[in-house]
């Protein structure tokens, strides 16, 4: 219907942004009836999110043109924006933002770097960036994930772990059972998208592949290699945050740091 | 460098000792002895420092100002981990780790690579008069039992000190009796010296040798516990 209507490719991409945005909206506004008003947040991400992407896809258009090292700048640049997004989750957390960066670029930036060399990600721009975005998004979400559970376990738990430091265990040991618990949860969803692949979704980047005329058999293995990809890059993040929040958090006199109302 | 001063029977002394945060002070220099054999009373209306003042004792939280001898010894000078298991602590909850009685008895040995013989775990158990019950899941216990049960969790560490958040706030009348019968026999059988907060004036005296009134963070009298109660 809105093809009959707008011709231009950019004209029927803002109508199409638009219904996209009136069924978010409309979500939003059920939501506000019930008392859970999200109208702000998710006004102020909408519009963030259109600005970004369509600047990323226009410096992209120029970047095209430009020499490989661009593709290293902007994959870095990403993993320092995913720090500052997943950090934002962990109120409370000395140092969430730096251990939020230091977990994506091991996670995700060391998964991009291997890949690359070895191969499975191509090294043109217009492959490694948007493949490494994806990376790096995923790495995002899991390392927000990660930390927003281990705080509130650690919130809720802090008897239990001073009771294990008064009883001369030291600070790593005290919180592992929460930070085991975190990694497993932050983990979820990447579990089930690779169980749930082709049957319950068909990911956009295996859409992407077979309308720009891959073979589908090819089209359908990358997709699994980018979803392993995810799995492998989220789990490492989401390890590395999860063992460097645990010396956070406590002293160097093995004390809690992260208390209700400290 | 190692700091000690003269010891004169004192196992535990607190300088000068004192806590702030942000916009309020929790103790301000409180000054006292723990001396061998017996039992130190803090006590103290609601919200006066007292398990704020017995947190700083293990350092489970930091000093601003002051610190503690613990046999002569600044406890600073003491790794963390040795420290808390010289000088243990009771919580006001249990907080038992989830799986058997023994597992719990067994954690703190095993934080320093030791493991605690079947034969010292009946006898921790038959001192809190759980005698029979290593093998119970912590989670069918009643409040008085898993009291027992972090009791002697924090004596299989084998502490030299001894301190107990208001160990029986949380308990009915009955366990509160049979957790009172447990301090006293860890004082008179073992003579390990206790520092008891208890907001219960009456349990203080049933209990303590000496006592330490707090209000707002001070110390305000200190002395034999008959006397500073009826003052």
């Amino acid at each position: 219907m809105l093809k009959s209507l707008f011709h231009g490719q950019l004209h029927l991409g803002l109508a199409q942004a638009a219904v996209a945005a009136l069924a978010a909206l409309a979500v939003v506004v059920a939501a506000g009836r019930r008392g859970i008003h999200l109208e702000k947040d998710l006004a102020i991400a909408m519009a963030r999110g259109l600005v970004q992407i369509v600047a990323v896809g226009s410096i992209l258009l120029l970047l095209m043109r430009g020499p490989g090292w661009t593709s290293v700048f902007l994959l870095v640049s990403m993993i320092v924006a995913a720090g500052a997004t997943s950090a934002k989750r962990a109120k409370g957390i000395p140092g969430a933002f730096q251990v939020s960066t230091w977990a994506i670029a091991c996670g995700a930036g060391s998964t991009i770097a291997v890949m690359t060399l070895l191969g499975v990600i191509d090294t043109p721009i217009t492959a490694l960036v948007p493949v490494g975005s994806m990376l790096i998004a995923n790495a995002m979400n899991t390392n927000g994930l990660a930390l927003n559970r281990l705080r509130a376990d650690v919130l809720a738990h802090v008897g239990e772990i001073e009771t294990a430091l008064a009883l001369g265990a030291d600070g790593k040991t005290s919180v592992a059972p929460y930070a085991q618990a975190s990694f497993q949860a932050s983990l979820i969803p990447a579990i089930d998208s690779l169980r749930s692949l082709g049957i319950v979704w068909i990911p956009g980047l295996m859409a992407g592949m077979l309308l720009s005329g891959a073979r589908p058999v090819y089209a359908a293995i990358y997709q699994f290699v980018l979803l392993a990809m995810i799995f492998a890059s989220s789990g490492l993040t989401s390890l590395v945050s999860t063992l460097l929040v645990r010396v956070r958090i406590m002293s160097a006199a093995e004390q809690l740091l992260l208390r209700p109302g400290a | 460098m190692v700091l000690t001063v003269a010891s004169d029977g004192v196992v535990l002394r607190a300088e000068h000792l004192g806590r702030s945060v942000p916009d309020k002070e929790l103790v301000t220099d409180a000054n006292f002895d723990l001396r061998k054999g017996e039992t130190l009373a803090i006590v103290g209306p609601s919200g006066s420092g007292k398990s704020s003042l017995l947190r700083l004792l293990n350092r489970l939280d930091e000093p601003t100002r002051g610190t503690v001898y613990l046999d002569g010894v600044d406890y600073r000078q003491i790794a963390p981990r040795e420290l808390r298991r010289r000088v243990g602590m009771v919580m006001q909850r249990p907080f038992l780790f989830p799986g058997t009685v023994a597992e719990n008895l067994r954690f703190g040995p095993r934080q320093r690579g030791e493991e605690l013989s079947d034969a010292r775990m009946e006898e921790l158990l038959a001192g809190v008069l759980l005698a029979g019950f290593a093998g119970r899941d912590v989670a069918n216990l009643s409040g008085g039992e898993a009291q027992r049960v972090s009791f002697a969790r924090t004596l299989a560490n084998s502490p030299e000190v001894l301190l107990l958040d208001e160990p029986t706030s949380a308990l009915d009348e009955e366990a509160k009796r049979e957790v009172e019968g447990v301090i006293r026999r860890i004082g008179s059988e073992q003579g390990i010296p206790c520092v008891l907060v208890t907001h219960d004036v009456a349990q203080s005296a049933r209990l303590a040798e000496r006592a330490l009134v707090l209000e707002q963070g001070q110390v305000v009298r200190t002395g034999a516990v008959a006397e500073v109660l009826r003052a």
